[in-house]
């Protein structure tokens, strides 16, 4: 599953209510969070924390600060293990260095001896999915886990976390900007505005068929490799609105091409348009017909 | 690291050896001279000239500078007190005591109240115990400590008379340890104040500005309660800054020293430096003075030692630095 958006339309916001990780000054207003049929929020703060690193891990998109300077990879590693297992430290240990040794980390009993800085942006990254799969989550979140490093890494950094969710049996959740990883490693797509899911389908349908007019804006705006020279990238004029609860209407009214007066006033519900594609629009026949017309949507 | 401190020992003996000069020659320019103590002024100059001659005050300066050093180098002897022929190594010593005792359990028990009580108004920030854990720091530090002590004084020995004032023991008494601690409660009381008062604050401040760092989130996620996420996790990277603050207290309570012990009759380091100065003792402001400078050298080398200990990227370094 992968969630896409814009800056500041409040993916990560959505991973650590998810986590329950908010700050003191956020609160959850409504709806549920259920991970095999126990609704997260009805959990008290203990619960909470025998799921977290356990059920559901979390890696973060700045490698850099994620991990604590003052303590060694091993000890933070073995923290995490031993949290959630009966393991001895000398058993978390072996099981910290095959992790590391799984993520393809060069001289894991060395590392695990290591502070942080002594570390690459890439190399911490793979620590934290080391560390987030050490205890075979049901489910790992993702926050753009590869914008803060370089593209080559970027890329095995995706098909490693790929490659190891698949081995253990971990869903992802991938928040990301880059729909290039989105084809290449998604299942499902949310596509968040403002705050809002407006958009939610398998990956090939998004391509093909996007629905809302925010999606086939985003799918507009990426360059192709077999555009024409003269062809110019789209981009979405505006930008996100800020102030989410003073907007009446639909989130995306002033940057769209299809709103109506309804639009301006009447907020809209995500709505099934086929089966297991939802998507939030009060037009969403003529957007759709209107792509079609236009040549359809991007293949790739 | 250890390479370390070797060289950073190696570096203050030039700089002890640049303080004593200075110091020497400041004293020789303030007025007056231990002659003006130990010799009543109606005398014949020939006696005073005498006594000038005895205590060797009548070479120049630098050829005095050049005896004391001699002595101490070869000798490790301060000399003898020009007013009450003790030795001065002697006295230094037995001062000594009272005073690391007194400062050592006010700056144990400042910092045992600073770390927990900064640490509980950063978790609360805005709080009620933060609002009253603040005031009372700015109390801490605004109140002078002799205006302090006098009160504690007034109040606790006058008024009450639950606490002695002054002195280390009951004159004629058995000086046993109860004792002691008795006299200790009003000066510790007052040390101890201006030290959690000054680091309270910035035990605070210093796990602010942690509080919001995202090794925490990443705490948080792995399941730690957040008990140990501000206990472990954030207390390790707090006291980095703490710790350069705590080895600055020490030179801050040895100065501080002369007010406290001339209030509470103490009879340590400070009473002596007073006293000293006061009847133009020579020999031994020297040595005390060494003593000073030995001590800020001796805390400012603590201090980079423990830095390194709390923080790993300044050990590496400092490893770095002597392979290469
Ligand atoms: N559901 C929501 N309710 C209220 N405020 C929200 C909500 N979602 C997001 N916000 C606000 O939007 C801000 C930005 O959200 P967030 O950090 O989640 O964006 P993002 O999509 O992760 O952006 P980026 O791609 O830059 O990481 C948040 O700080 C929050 O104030
Ligand atoms: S509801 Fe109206 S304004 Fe909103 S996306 Fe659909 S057409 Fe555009
Ligand atoms: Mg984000």
């Amino acid at each position: 599953m992968a969630i896409v958006g814009e800056s500041g339309c409040g993916k990560s916001v959505t991973a650590l209510s998810i986590m329950r990780l908010l700050g003191k000054n956020s609160r959850i207003d409504h709806g549920n969070i259920v991970l095999d049929g126990t609704n997260l929020l009805e959990l008290n703060e203990k619960q909470m924390q025998e799921i977290r690193g356990n059920r559901i891990s979390m890696i973060f998109q700045e490698p850099m600060t994620s991990l604590n300077p003052v303590f060694t990879i091993g000890y933070q590693m073995i923290e995490a293990i031993q949290l959630h297992t009966d393991q001895d430290k000398k058993q978390a240990s072996a099981s910290a260095i095959e992790m590391l040794k799984k993520v393809g980390l060069p001289r894991p009993e060395r590392i695990m001896k290591d502070y942080p800085f002594a570390l690459s942006g890439g190399m911490r990254q793979r620590v934290m999915i080391a560390m987030a799969l050490a205890c075979k989550p049901k489910v790992l979140i993702a926050d753009e886990p590869t914008t803060a490093l370089d593209v080559t890494v970027q890329a095995q950094i995706i098909r490693l976390m790929k490659e190891l969710c698949a081995e253990v049996g971990t869903a992802i959740i991938l928040i990301t900007h880059d729909l290039g990883v989105v084809a290449e490693i998604a299942d499902r797509v949310l596509v968040m505005y403002a705050g809002q899911v407006v958009e939610e389908t398998d990956v090939f349908t998004l391509f093909d068929r996007p629905g809302h007019p925010y999606t086939q804006g985003l799918l507009r705006s990426v360059l192709h490799l077999d555009a024409d020279k003269d062809a110019r990238l789209v981009s979405i004029p505006g930008s996100v609105p800020t102030m989410y609860q003073s907007l009446k209407g639909c989130r995306f009214h002033n940057r769209c091409s299809y709103a109506t007066e309804h639009c301006l006033s009447h907020p809209p519900t995500l709505e099934a348009t086929q089966q297991g594609h939802w998507t939030r629009c009060w037009e969403v026949e003529a957007a759709a017909s209107s792509e079609r017309q236009s040549g359809g949507g991007v293949s790739s | 690291m250890l390479n370390y401190v070797i060289r950073r020992i190696l570096i203050a003996i030039p700089v002890l050896f640049g303080v004593t000069i200075i110091n020497f020659i400041i004293m020789r320019m303030a007025p007056g001279s231990p002659i003006d103590m130990l010799v009543s002024p109606k005398l014949p100059a020939a006696a005073i000239e005498a006594k000038k001659v005895e205590l060797g005050l009548n070479s120049p300066v630098y050829v005095q500078y050049y005896h004391w050093l001699k002595n101490l180098v070869l000798h490790g002897d301060l000399g003898y007190s020009m007013i009450t022929y003790e030795s001065v190594t002697k006295m230094i010593w037995s001062h000594m005591g009272p005073t690391v005792l007194l400062m050592g359990t006010s700056l144990i028990l400042g910092v045992a109240i600073a770390i927990p009580l900064g640490v509980l108004s950063a978790t609360r920030q805005y709080s009620k115990l933060d609002y009253t854990a603040m005031t009372g720091s700015f109390l801490g530090i605004s109140v002078p400590s002799f205006f302090l002590g006098l009160g504690l004084i007034y109040i606790f020995s006058l008024q009450l008379h639950w606490l002695p004032s002054s002195g280390m023991t009951v004159l004629g008494g058995s000086g046993g340890v109860v004792d002691v601690l008795r006299h200790m409660i009003l000066p510790v009381i007052v040390l101890t104040a201006s030290v959690a008062g000054r680091n309270v604050r910035y035990v605070r401040s210093s796990m602010l500005e942690i509080m919001g760092q995202e090794y925490l989130r990443t705490a948080r996620a792995k399941g730690l309660r957040e008990f140990l996420v501000v206990n472990r996790h954030a207390m390790r990277n707090a006291l980095i800054p703490i710790v350069t603050v705590l080895g600055m207290e020490i030179p801050i309570l040895f100065g501080g020293a002369v007010v406290i012990e001339q209030i509470f009759s103490w009879p340590g380091i400070g009473q002596l430096t007073l006293s000293s100065i006061m009847s133009r003792d020579y020999s031994t402001i020297m040595g005390l003075n060494l003593v000073a400078a030995f001590v800020v050298i001796l805390a400012n080398l603590l201090t980079d030692v423990l830095y390194a200990l709390v923080d790993p990227r300044i050990k590496y370094s400092y490893q770095g630095a002597a392979k290469s």
